[in-house]
């Protein structure tokens, strides 16, 4: 366990001193990546341990962006006001929604989530005098504490990285608890789980919401980072790219999200600035991943691992879960 | 409600649209009774078995357990309150091991079912471990610990699927078809297992293989065509002129 506390300390230091190496550009490019691995993480939570794909974890990322910008612009941009109360709202949103479409699976649950997800946009699109409509919310005050503003990209980024630290932190531990062993179960077999004397809809119903408010956390920093958010954010392709990133770094993993979050953003900023037709290469890329590394990058990392040290493959086996 | 009686079930039935599965069924059940339940296939009994559980609903009629009505009691609060099922066909996590399996039952048991938000690293946990461990040794699947599911013979599934069950400690054991499948060695060692379950526990078996469930039950209820048919002591039963009849039958001699 010790390990653990030794590897989480160096990844910290580690993304701590990029400051001092990094130029700006690249500086923003990592915060973009951290913020939007929390966004997968949360998906995560979801998708990859309890089995429930959801196509509109978007609204969430909406819902605190915009209730962060709201907050900063309308009352304080106190940095625990706006994250407290876009935290919170975030919360009340997932509760409401999760309510529904706990009460139905698979194909279904993907597409209440996804309405869910397109009315949370189309009130924002529609909500010019409140939401800016289809201009988004600019100027929005940087986050301070007191008198202190978070008002370079440097210190932004600081944010980010603690925040992300912390949230990766609390998603570890939950997966890893009797709790997050029970969504597993879920995840692999419902019904026997339910059998076991388990209550899966509240399980299914708390990660939803744990889900939702990881995803709310994710929105705000990008509303600090940015000082923006348009409506796209919102928009289902969001929740498709996010989608995207979880599946392609490796659902069911902790480090998988992070990973694929890095893979999608670098692959957007590098491809983009030659041609236009992105989208095309990022189609190419889930489909190579989907037929020849289900498992995500996670999965090739394990299997590059086995090959040189040639552990036995039950071992091997049960690591692809756990990792 | 008497408490001498485990279970009891009143004038149950059981309709899917006009279809009836089940009719007007009661049956009372003693603590630590064993009861061998036997008809032809689509006699209704793993329907008989999903109502007590809890994973249908009955469309008529009323369950009490220890003189509490469960009737509406969802299934997962049957499973707490002592009323567990293994499955006709190996219904386990399969991408799991041996032991994690093991360990979701475990851990509820030791409260963390209730309490879901303890939030240690489930492996801080040694009590549930050293439990597992100890479960893993009495069967014999020790050796297979850290195995997949999927990787098991069918046999070692089926050995896992009731020790699942008994790993509740339930008050009231439904087995559904415990030996389905299994070669004759196998099922031995699964009878011989039955055997050895504490005789305070009561039991309820579904079985096609009539010298076993002959041989286990205290008593036997015959379901045919929705309805009970006989009940009453193997011996009784066995030279029931009605229960020959279906099962020369439908092909299956009644000679044991």
């Amino acid at each position: 366990m010790k390990n653990t506390y030794v590897k989480f300390l160096i990844s910290f230091l580690a993304l701590a001193s990029t400051p001092f190496i990094l130029s700006l550009f690249h500086l923003n490019l990592l915060s973009e990546i951290l913020i939007l691995a929390i966004f997968a993480l949360s998906l995560n939570v979801l998708v990859g341990f309890t089995g429930l794909v959801s196509l509109g974890h978007a609204a969430f990322f909406g819902v605190g962006a915009y209730t962060a910008a709201l907050v900063a612009q309308h009352f304080s941009a106190n940095l625990l006001a706006t994250l407290g109360i876009a935290a919170f709202v975030s919360l009340l949103f997932a509760a409401i929604i999760g309510a529904f479409c706990m009460k139905v699976n698979g194909f279904y649950f993907l597409m209440l989530t996804l309405a869910f997800s397109q009315m949370i946009y189309s009130f924002i699109h529609q909500s010019t005098n409140l939401t800016g409509g289809s201009n988004g919310l600019s100027g929005i005050p940087k986050p301070e504490i007191g008198a202190f503003s978070f008002a370079n990209p440097v210190l932004v980024f600081y944010l980010v990285l603690v925040i992300f630290m912390i949230s990766y932190a609390v998603l570890r531990i939950t997966v890893k608890s009797p709790y997050g062993q029970v969504l597993i179960g879920i995840r692999e077999n419902e019904t026997r789980v339910k059998s076991m004397g388990y209550n899966t809809s509240l399980y299914k119903y708390s990660a939803f919401i744990i889900a939702g408010v990881f995803g709310g956390v994710a929105g705000t920093l990008y509303t600090y980072f940015n000082g923006f958010i348009a409506p796209s954010d919102v928009y289902w392709t969001m929740s498709g790219t996010v989608l995207i990133m979880v599946l392609v770094g490796g659902s069911g993993t902790m480090l998988g999200p992070v990973l694929g979050s890095a893979l999608i953003v670098i692959l957007e900023t590098i491809v983009s600035s030659y041609t236009s037709l992105w989208m095309l290469i990022l189609g190419a890329v889930l489909i190579a991943f989907v037929v020849f590394f289900p498992k995500g990058m996670v999965g090739i990392g394990q299997s590059l691992y086995r090959r040189f040290t040639n552990k036995p493959s039950v071992v091997n086996e049960k690591k692809s879960r756990a990792a | 409600m008497r408490t001498d009686h485990i279970l009891t079930i009143s004038r149950v039935g059981k309709s899917f649209g006009g279809l009836h599965i089940l009719k007007d069924i009661s049956l009372e059940v003693k603590k630590g009774e064993r009861i061998g339940i036997i008809g032809p296939n689509g006699a209704g009994k793993t329907t008989f078995f999903n109502l007590l559980t809890g994973d249908l609903e009955p469309s008529v009629g009323e369950i009490y357990h220890d003189g509490h009505n469960i009737t509406k009691q969802p299934n997962y609060k049957r499973a707490r309150n002592g009323i567990v099922r293994t499955f006709q066909k190996n219904n386990l996590l399969n991408e799991l091991t041996v032991l994690e399996n093991l360990l979701l039952v475990l851990q509820r048991k030791q409260g963390f079912g209730k309490v879901w938000y303890q939030l240690r690293n489930i492996k801080k946990y040694p009590r549930l471990y050293e439990e597992a461990d100890e479960l893993l040794k009495k069967w014999g699947l020790f050796y297979q610990r850290n195995a997949v599911i999927k990787n098991l013979s069918y046999g070692e599934q089926r050995q896992i699927e009731i020790l699942l069950g008994v790993a509740m400690e339930p008050s009231i054991l439904l087995l559904d078809e415990p030996t389905a499948g299994m070669s004759q060695s196998e099922t031995d060692y699964i009878v011989n297992l039955l055997y050895k379950l504490p005789r305070d526990l009561t039991l309820m078996i579904i079985e096609h293989d009539l010298d076993i469930v002959f041989g286990l039950a205290d008593r036997m209820v015959v379901l045919y065509d929705g309805g009970v048919l006989a009940e009453g002591e193997p011996e009784k039963v066995r030279a029931d002129e009605r229960v020959n009849k279906i099962y020369i039958g439908s092909g299956d001699e009644l000679v044991c």
